[in-house]
């Protein structure tokens, strides 16, 4: 994202009120995928706000990141009912199968994986949802993961998003 | 199409600038300021109409929720029109929210003219053509429904049961879900017509609001959201403390794991839990209604946007509605993922753009709130439940529950049970009717050990507790708490020292790391879990006796954490090790005695083997084994390298012939 | 008059005071880490912990407002181990090494587990680890070593409305950091040092210039020069049992002879000087209709925050340089002259109530002829460290005189190091040069702690409009008023901290204000008897315009005295 239309989105909020801070994270953050340090600083300037007490509101949400997500962006629901089935077998293979952690993104930036506290499909349980420019708009919800519907669910998306490259 | 909504022709002078009081009962029994006949009828076709009680085409209604999305609602809802293109029938589409029996998603329901409702669950997207085939194409009631609910003036379907007679709905009452998963959650006509916002009318044409606080205080309405506080009380606070700005914010930032009922609630029916933030903003006189929910739940977002401003569009919202001189703008705020944002005054910290650090109280949040204003924060239930004592009466409210719990109680019943989904039943049902009735108990005919209530703060209730009522006070004797309605059921495969150190990592993950005893004291209680969870390590002396007096300070440390932490989240931090020690200290000592996980979750002190006698040597193992640590010719036994195997069981999950051992 | 009961007996309490307000009063101490008197209570620390009858969890008495009939116990076992407790998890991830931190003798929290009586290490576990940011010219940030008390964070951006910090991530990761956790280097830090003052730990700790001083203290091929500014000799006596306020004067410049610096002189002499050059600015500001309102430029705190924050302001400050660095300058390019002495064999070092004297003395305009005028800044604490550690007996020195031809220091000049007293100084001489005539009385109504003190006096038929402010959060809200046009001020002081030097972000550590008036009061008790009160009666000052300057504003002046920020006399 280019500093002018960084401008442009930041500008559609009105100036100098800090209760917008996270509303304009949010919204620079869908448009640009992360918070970079031009954004935050260009974000600090437009409220009124230091960048340290930006960086300091960004950096305690679980929602925003700093670094570029990769094409597909896998979270993984770390729920109670995901976990009492197994969710961290599904998250243990994951990281084996695409040598990263949790906030990381592989180095060909075709995967960035990501825990989250519990998305709210308990009934689906364990669940690992995937979004990004590599699985189209929105987002796909696979439920009942084990390690064999991981591994598939990574293969297909590998196809899948090495034709979007 | 002309809509409930509507004028019923130009003598209707209802504008959001030019309101009238009657609006509601007008639309839904009117029209009351002209007598004509022929709009009486338009009227009455209307809201027959909206009621789904004369249809010209079939209707097919198919839950589209978030979970039913995530089983493939969307496929779903493709091949339906496939089908109707295909078949050149005729077939009106209507999306609905969650009616609860989330097991069964896709779930969706098939009314031809006539006919009552046919439901039917997991449907596969390759299985709608046969299905619509038979039930629109020949009109024959299609084997496996779940069941039907009668339409007025239409008849019932032979030898197919009453939806509401399944056992997983039977044992419920359904009071704030009443309308999901059956109603249109978009259309505002539907809600009219099935009496929503009648409760909000009543109030603002009727009652002071003061008498509106009256009335929820003798309802015995508490909060839904964990605390259990009175909701009328806390309005009072706020009512009384005067202030030319006051806030109602409407708490839906579910962060419990494993509770999913406000999302499904909202997704189901957005006009109840606005209508209750009305009324409550009516109540304690604030002019400004902020919806705090989780950026996670967009479709929910969705829905809310949709409702308020057609709420909005016909003057439920806004300046001087129903010309009562009230007036009420609502928002939303989307939260950004914080756990503790749940704690009233980190959520304020939130909305006012802060880092959701929860302060000291006092003041409390009904004295100085948001902005330093009065604010009174609810949960989603809390609030979807005040229409319905506005509309009904307290006394309608009360006649439900026990003496200090009244009402009645949505969970979102989850993990090891064969039903799992959205359940609301009476204060006070045995918990023991939801696992085994609602539930259908515990799958694969594995043993029911716990009952995990009430999320990170709560309690895992063992099964002497089974037949504890589901009410406030009954779950804090049981050592428990009601919580937000998380209701996750455990079976003998769940380790609860495992657990316990799940919910510690989460409780540490999400402390906000103000308060020096819930930040650094969760971190040390971790600690000490993993190290009971630990293989020995045989290199090092002192790591045993460390581990020993890690052991000895659990219980300390935990005291001091609840006796000195800033906010609740703090305060019942050490709850999952107090609850689980206090009822599974055997399993504990287990692990720290004898180095062994009674349910074989800890990785550490499990090992996998084959069993020479059943294999077969088919290989499938060795190849699912991501690590290669399974060798063996085929046709012969294959054997476990221990020292490579990284316990991921997917040898297990492979085994066609139950040969692999885990010890 | 609420009643409370406290520990058995009954208290009378304020009303709307804390529980923490009324036990202290009563001599009841209460551990405290995270409170800072003048802001608003966050009840983090959990040390102030007491039991309320009726209420099952301890309550923070920092933040519980007395309520008529309470029933409090201060020190029960309960409290007290629970405070006990709290320090032990603290120091579960805290590292070991209190004999090399720079706080040792003044870290609260080895204070606090000595007073609860930790013995042992109850709680093990892992630390988080994190490396020490030594990248500010001033100060010296150690996450290791923070307890997470936030008095910094609140005191950066509330006192000082700067903000450079803040607390990010969140729970056991929670770091008190720059953004994206950078350097202090590349925030909008000031350098005040007001966040060291206020941290109980080492987390926040000088920019240490000792082992640069006594390496050159050792070399005997350097001169080396030492100047102390107005507040320090107030303020050093705390450190060797003195009561605040004490004037050490005479033993401070005994000290630094014993210690070995070759020359002692006075920054009280250049304050002097400060006030000719700033009093003829402003002047001939106000004849050429300069821009105006002038701001003061000793305290460079605040040059650095009207740089960040609001640029648009900056060819109003003065192009003065601050008395530290115009003695610097006089030291390498007209002592050194007259006494024979090459520059680069001189090295300069002066005594300041300031960290960002530090940052300061290394700023690219700061060097004359290609040299920096001061190589060294000592804070008040690091010269305390070096006379202790050189084992000086500071009490039983013979108190000495500076050197001249710099030592010589009219009372305005010392009155630099409190706010108002640069005004009070400036307008002295500014009197004398438009009427010709010494003022009648003392401007007393600049004299104050804290907020802004507004003042118009009529100066030989014109009207001289003057604000004092100190803390740059106030600082930033008198500029408002000036945009806003409620305020035309002539010339407006500015010392970035609270209450000015006397509490500048290189003294004793700590919040005092008791001790902070105390310092004050003792500058103005110099100047109320002393027998040279105006700058501009200076004899050194007079023979230096004489011998080398010419007059104010002079060429040589210019050259020497002012940096050239693009002011309006750079013609």
């Amino acid at each position: 994202m280019n500093s002018a239309d960084l401008d442009a989105l930041i500008g559609q909020t009105p100036g100098g009120d800090p209760s917008q801070l996270i509303p304009l994270l949010q919204k620079v953050q869908e448009a640009a995928g992360f918070l970079s340090r031009e954004a935050l600083d260009a974000i600090a300037g437009h409220l009124g706000l230091s960048p340290a007490a930006v960086y300091g509101v960004a950096s305690f949400y679980n929602q925003f990141r700093f670094t570029a997500p990769g094409r597909v962006h896998l979270q993984v629901c770390r729920g109670t009912a995901c976990h009492v089935k197994g969710s961290s077998d599904v998250l243990d293979t994951l990281q084996r199968e695409l040598r990263i952690q949790p906030g990381q993104t592989t180095r060909d930036g075709a995967f960035s994986l990501e825990t989250v506290a519990c998305v709210g499909a308990c009934s689906l349980a364990p669940v690992v949802v995937a979004s990004g420019p590599g699985v189209g708009s929105g987002s796909d919800f696979h439920a009942a993961m084990d390690q064999e519907k991981t591994r598939s669910l990574l293969t297909n998306l590998e196809q899948v998003t090495e034709c979007n490259a | 199409m002309q809509r409930l909504t509507d004028p019923c022709c130009p003598s209707c002078t209802h504008t959001p600038s030019t309101p009238c009081v009657r609006f509601v009962t007008c639309r839904t029994e009117g029209p009351l300021c002209h007598d004509d006949p022929a709009c009486r009828a338009r009227r009455e076709e209307l809201l027959v109409a909206a009621r789904r009680e004369r249809i010209d085409v079939a209707v097919v209604t198919v839950g589209t929720g978030t979970c039913g999305r995530g089983a493939g609602a969307l496929k779903v809802l493709d091949a339906i029109v496939r089908w109707s293109e295909a078949s050149g029938r005729p077939v009106r589409i209507e999306e609905t929210g969650c009616i609860g029996l989330c097991t069964a998603e896709p779930l969706l329901d098939i009314q031809v003219p006539g006919r009552a409702r046919l439901f039917f669950g997991n449907v596969r997207e390759n299985q709608v053509v046969r299905l619509l085939d038979t039930v629109i194409g020949r009109g024959e009631a299609a084997p496996r429904a779940l069941g039907q609910l009668a339409v007025t003036g239409a008849t019932a379907w032979d030898g197919v049961p009453g939806l509401w007679d399944h056992p997983f709905f039977a044992p419920q009452h359904r009071r704030v879900l009443a309308r999901c998963g059956t109603t249109d959650p978009a259309s505002l006509s539907a809600c009219l017509a099935d009496g929503g916002w009648r409760g909000f009318s009543r109030a603002i044409s009727g009652f002071t609001p003061r008498e509106v606080i009256s009335e929820v205080e003798s309802s015995g309405l508490r909060g839904r959201g964990g605390g259990g506080f009175p909701t009328g009380r806390k309005w009072r606070f706020a009512q009384d403390t005067p202030a030319d700005q006051k806030y109602m914010v409407c708490n839906a930032d579910e962060g419990d794991p494993g509770a999913f009922m406000d999302r499904a609630v909202i997704e189901g029916d957005p006009f109840r839990v606005l209508e209750g933030l009305a009324i409550a903003a009516y109540a304690i006189g604030a002019t400004e209604g902020i919806i705090y929910i989780r950026a996670e739940y967009p479709l929910a977002i969705e829905r809310l946007q949709a409702a308020i401003a057609e709420l909005t569009a016909c003057g439920l919202l806004g300046q001087n509605i129903l010309d009562s001189g009230f007036a009420l703008r609502m928002r939303i705020k989307k939260g950004a993922g914080a756990f503790v944002c749940g704690e009233e005054t980190a959520l304020i910290h939130s909305i006012e753009g802060k880092r959701g650090m929860p302060r000291p109280r006092p003041p409390y949040p009904a004295v100085s709130g948001l902005f330093g204003k009065p604010t009174v924060i609810n949960n989603v239930e809390t609030l979807a439940n005040v229409p319905g004592i506005l509309e009904n009466g307290a006394a309608w409210f009360s006649s439900v529950g026990k003496d200090t719990s009244t009402g009645t109680k949505v969970f979102a019943l989850s993990g090891k049970v064969v039903r799992t989904g959205l359940v609301e039943v009476d204060m006070g049902t045995p918990i023991r009717t939801i696992l085994e009735d609602v539930g259908g108990g515990v799958p694969h005919g594995k043993a029911f050990k716990a009952a995990q209530i009430g999320g990170p703060s709560g309690g895992c209730l063992p099964t002497r507790w089974l037949d504890c009522g589901v009410d406030y006070e009954s779950l804090k004797q049981a050592g428990a708490m009601m919580g937000s309605g998380g209701l996750v059921i455990l079976d003998e495969d769940t380790c609860m020292v495992d657990l316990a150190k799940f919910f510690m990592e989460f409780i540490q993950k999400e402390s906000c790391g103000t308060c020096i005893p819930c930040r650094e004291g969760s971190r040390r209680m971790l600690e000490i879990l993993e190290a009971i969870c630990r293989a020995p390590d045989t290199t090092d002396n002192l790591a045993t006796l460390e581990r020993f007096r890690g052991v000895t300070h659990l219980e300390h440390l935990a005291g001091v954490i609840r006796a000195t932490s800033l906010c609740g989240l703090g305060q019942t931090a050490p709850n999952p090790v107090l609850s689980t020690l206090a009822s599974f200290r055997e399993e504990y000592e287990a692990h720290i005695y004898e180095r062994r996980c009674p349910a074989g979750v800890c990785k550490d002190f499990i090992e996998f083997s084959i069993d020479a006698e059943r294999c077969t040597g088919c290989t499938l193992c060795a190849r699912k084994c991501p690590v290669g640590a399974i060798h063996g010719a085929p046709k012969s036994p294959h054997y476990v390298v221990p020292e490579k195997c990284v316990r991921c069981g997917a040898c297990r999950t492979a085994c066609r012939f139950d040969a692999v051992i885990v010890k | 008059m609420p009643m409370i009961n406290v520990n058995g007996k009954s208290v009378r309490t304020e009303p709307r005071e804390t529980l923490l307000e009324a036990l202290r009063r009563e001599g009841i101490r209460i551990p405290t880490l995270c409170h800072w008197e003048g802001l608003p209570a966050v009840g983090a620390c959990r040390l102030c912990v007491v039991e309320l009858e009726g209420q099952a969890n301890l309550v923070p008495a920092c933040a519980t407002p007395v309520v008529e009939g309470m029933r409090v116990h201060t020190h029960t076992a309960r409290v007290v181990d629970a405070r006990k407790t709290i320090i032990e998890l603290l120091l579960s991830n805290h590292p070991d090494d209190c004999l090399y931190c720079p706080r040792k003798g003044t870290c609260e929290l080895l204070r606090l587990a000595t007073e609860l009586g930790v013995t042992e290490r109850t709680y093990r576990g892992a630390r988080i680890r994190h490396a020490k940011d030594v990248s500010s010219p001033s100060l010296v940030r150690d996450p290791e070593k923070c307890i997470l008390c936030g008095r910094c964070v609140r005191v950066c951006s509330r006192v000082q409305g700067v903000g450079a910090i803040d607390f990010t991530g969140r729970g056991a990761a929670t770091l008190v950091a720059p953004a994206f956790i950078d350097g202090l280097n590349v925030s909008s830090c000031v350098h005040c040092g007001q966040c060291v003052m206020a941290c109980p730990t080492g987390a926040l700790t000088d920019a240490r210039h000792l082992r640069r001083v006594t390496a050159a203290l050792d070399d005997p091929d350097l001169t080396v020069v030492v100047q102390h500014a107005p507040s320090v000799s107030v303020t050093l006596g705390e450190y060797f049992n003195f009561p605040p306020g004490t004037d050490v004067d005479g033993l401070l410049v005994a000290a630094l002879r014993r210690l070995g610096f070759d020359v002692v002189f006075d920054t009280s002499f250049t304050a002097d000087l400060t006030v000719m050059e700033e009093a003829s600015e402003l002047v001939e500001r106000i004849r050429t209709k300069g821009p105006l309102p002038m701001f003061t430029s000793c305290s460079p705190a605040w040059v650095r925050y009207v740089e960040t924050f609001h640029p648009r302001w900056r060819d109003h400050v003065s192009t003065c340089k601050s008395p530290q660095q115009m003695m610097g300058s006089l030291i390498k390019n007209v002592w050194a002259r007259r006494r024979g002495v090459p520059a680069d064999r001189i090295f300069s070092v002066s005594v300041m109530p300031c960290t960002a004297k530090k940052a300061e003395a290394r700023r690219p305009e700061m060097l004359t002829d290609g040299r920096f005028d001061v190589d060294a800044v000592l804070t008040v604490r690091e010269l305390a460290e070096l006379i202790v550690s050189k084992g000086i007996d500071f009490r039983s020195l013979e108190p000495a005189q500076p050197d001249h031809p710099f030592g010589t220091r009219s009372s305005s000049g010392k009155l630099f190091g409190a706010t108002g007293g640069v005004l009070e100084a400036a307008l002295r001489t500014a009197c004398f040069l438009l009427t010709g005539e010494n003022p009648a009385s003392d401007l007393t109504a600049l004299r104050d702690t804290d907020g802004v003190r507004e003042l118009a006096l009529q100066v030989g038929g014109t009207e001289l409009r003057v604000v004092a402010v100190s803390g740059l959060a106030a600082a930033a809200r008198v500029l408002e008023e000036i945009e806003a046009g409620h305020l035309a001020p002539h010339l407006v002081e500015v010392m970035s901290c609270p209450g000015g030097c006397v509490a500048g972000g290189g003294q004793p550590h700590g919040q005092d204000a008791a001790a902070v008036a105390t310092r004050m009061q003792a500058l103005h008790r110099l100047d109320r008897g002393a027998p040279l009160r105006f700058a501009h009666e200076n004899p050194e000052i007079r023979a230096l315009y004489e011998a080398e300057l010419g007059e104010p504003l002079g060429e040589t002046s210019h050259h020497l005295l002012h940096t050239h920020r693009g002011g309006g006399h750079e013609a």
